[in-house]
């Protein structure tokens, strides 16, 4: 059975949250590369990186300690205060 | 009404196996020639072919209260009922002069299941939930409810109860007001409140459905021009709704105004102001750090409300010194920071009180700041014994402080006392009131024992800031 919520808002906001908007350039921006500890996942990232140097953003690389959990709290937070964009790989 | 809730013509009989007046009657029930609807056990009565209510849906829509009833319709339409046992009722509508004739003449009837507490609200979801028009939020399966309330930003940084349409629909029981019913426009996005919106909002702040109208009358009075929310919520400093409740109902709803009167621990307090904050949030959109820019804020601002001792006061009540009588529920809404305590324990005689209070008042924001604010004043009842003592009336008390606090000019102007704030130096040699003439609220609240009182500081008063707004709670 579906559980329900009542809405208790003046509903003026879409129940679905927004995406933030893409920015308009890479010109500048820290990206945060995460590698999520999945084997090989450090090559495409490589790759990545010289991608996004090319593109004049700044890199900066992450590691969680394993795949099997989410990232813990400390790193979360070290991300989102160092970083203006990120991206999160990698899977097989 | 659909098919399944028209009974009918004809007599109906409504049982349930689990009641003895039920087990009572059944023998007769298949000489009646009446429809048999049985809502727990469908082979109950044996030698009926009755109709399992299984759902209880006849039984609600027929607000089927007690069982057995007995129900006679004609044209679809129900014309008279009887409940429980009465045999003359029974012979009257069945038309038997000898029906029951081995029975008793009464039985009081067992309740019924679509009344039971413990399945009412699920019924009421059921059966009456397209009243709410409230738009739906899906959990997905692995939500947590509490959290995802959290993520939304509904809450005011404590969990909330999650406003499922039993608890909604259950609160709204609490009035008598419809649930489209517009109570106020909300500042700062100024959007209209309904009935609907505050129960949900009520539910979240862990109300019970009898809190209900006192909700509705306090934030009506926080929304009204007078009181003016937007700019309580948008001033720097750091004040929010304070909730005085007036009236015998404060007392049927369980509300303290005895020890702890202003702190913790009591469920209509707390929760009476922290559904006028969550309104506020949620509907009206007044978030800290958005339109909410107070440089400190107060824990009142979670919810701060409480109850006039009325019972053994020795003034006439707050509510009644602004126009309501004392049999009136009422609640004042003051724009007001955290109470601070006045400490006397020495005080003997009503005029000594007066000095105290005169001047811990007088320190109200900074001790040359005139006129401006209002404030309330909490007497504790071992300081108000001492007025009671000397006939002292709520009139004389007030008159009292307001005398000690005509101020010299000179000690009130730019830098006077090496303090830089004050009135402008064309003052000085002007008398100038602490407070305006009703710019004190004088409340009797708190534990019997404490020879203090507390005063609660406002914010701007007048057109350009924050009256105080008396209103009465309606049922």
């Amino acid at each position: 059975m579906t559980r329900e919520l009542l809405d208790p808002t003046s509903e003026r906001s879409p129940l679905k949250r927004e995406r933030l908007a893409r920015p308009a350039s890479l010109s500048g921006q820290v990206v945060g590369l995460l590698d999520i500890h999945k084997p090989r996942g450090d090559i495409f990232l490589d790759q990545l990186e010289v991608l996004l140097a090319d593109a004049g953003a700044k890199v900066r690389r992450y590691q969680k300690p394993t795949f099997t959990k989410p990232a813990p709290v400390d790193l979360r937070h070290e991300i989102a205060t160092q970083c203006t964009l990120v991206i999160e790989a990698l899977a097989d | 009404m659909n098919e399944q809730e028209t009974l009918p013509d004809g007599l109906v009989v409504v049982v349930k196996r689990d009641c003895a007046t039920c087990a009572m009657v059944a023998p007769l029930l298949s000489d009646l020639g009446a429809a048999v609807y049985t809502q727990d056990d469908p082979t109950f009565p044996e030698g009926v072919a009755a109709i399992h209510d299984h759902d209880l849906e006849v039984s609600w829509h027929h607000d089927i209260e007690t069982v057995p009833t007995l129900i006679k319709v004609e044209g679809g339409v129900e014309v008279e009922r009887t409940v429980g046992w009465v045999r003359d009722e029974w012979r009257r509508l069945t038309g038997n002069p000898q029906l029951g004739d081995e029975l008793p003449a009464f039985r009081p009837g067992c309740g019924s299941l679509s009344v039971d507490p413990d399945r009412v609200d699920a019924l009421r979801a059921r059966f009456s939930g397209d009243i709410l028009k409230a738009r739906r939020l899906e959990l997905a399966e692995l939500d947590d409810e509490m959290e995802l309330l959290f993520d939304r930003g509904f809450t005011d940084g404590l969990p909330v109860m999650p406003p499922t349409a039993e608890r909604v629909l259950r609160m709204l029981q609490g009035t008598k007001r419809a649930p489209d019913e517009v109570v106020a426009v909300v500042a700062p996005d100024l959007v209209e409140l309904t009935v609907e919106k505050a129960a949900i909002n009520a539910v979240m702040a862990g109300c019970k459905p009898e809190y209900l109208p006192w909700v509705l009358a306090a934030i009506e009075a926080v929304c009204s021009d007078e009181f003016n929310i937007h700019g309580v919520l948008a001033t720097t400093m750091p004040v929010g709704p304070v909730i005085v409740c007036n009236g015998p109902g404060t007392r049927a709803i369980g509300m303290n105004s005895g020890v702890n009167a202003m702190g913790q621990g009591n469920r209509a307090n707390l929760t009476i102001g922290r559904a006028v904050q969550l309104i506020i949030r949620n509907v009206g959109g007044g978030r800290p750090g958005e339109v909410d820019r107070a440089t400190h804020g107060n824990p009142g601002k979670l919810s701060f409300c409480f109850a006039e001792r009325e019972d053994d006061s020795p003034f006439t009540s707050l509510a009644v010194s602004r126009g309501c009588s004392p049999a009136d529920n009422a609640v004042t809404v003051f724009a007001g920071e955290g109470p601070r305590c006045i400490v006397d324990q020495k005080v003997r005689t009503a005029e000594e009180l007066a000095n105290v209070f005169a001047a811990c008042l007088r320190t109200l924001h900074n001790p040359k700041l005139v006129y401006g604010f209002d404030a309330i004043l909490v007497i504790g009842p071992e300081h108000a014994h001492v007025c009671a003592e000397a006939s002292w009336d709520r009139e004389r008390l007030l008159a009292e402080i307001h005398q000690r606090l005509q101020l010299a000019g000179a000690d009130l102007v730019w830098g006077a006392g090496g303090i830089a704030d004050g009135v402008p130096e064309q003052f000085r040699d002007a008398t100038l009131p602490k407070f305006r003439a009703d710019g004190i609220l004088l409340v009797h609240a708190g534990g019997s024992a404490g020879l203090f009182s507390a005063m609660i500081g406002g914010w701007v008063n007048g057109e350009m800031g924050s009256q105080p707004v008396t209103r009465l709670v309606a049922e």
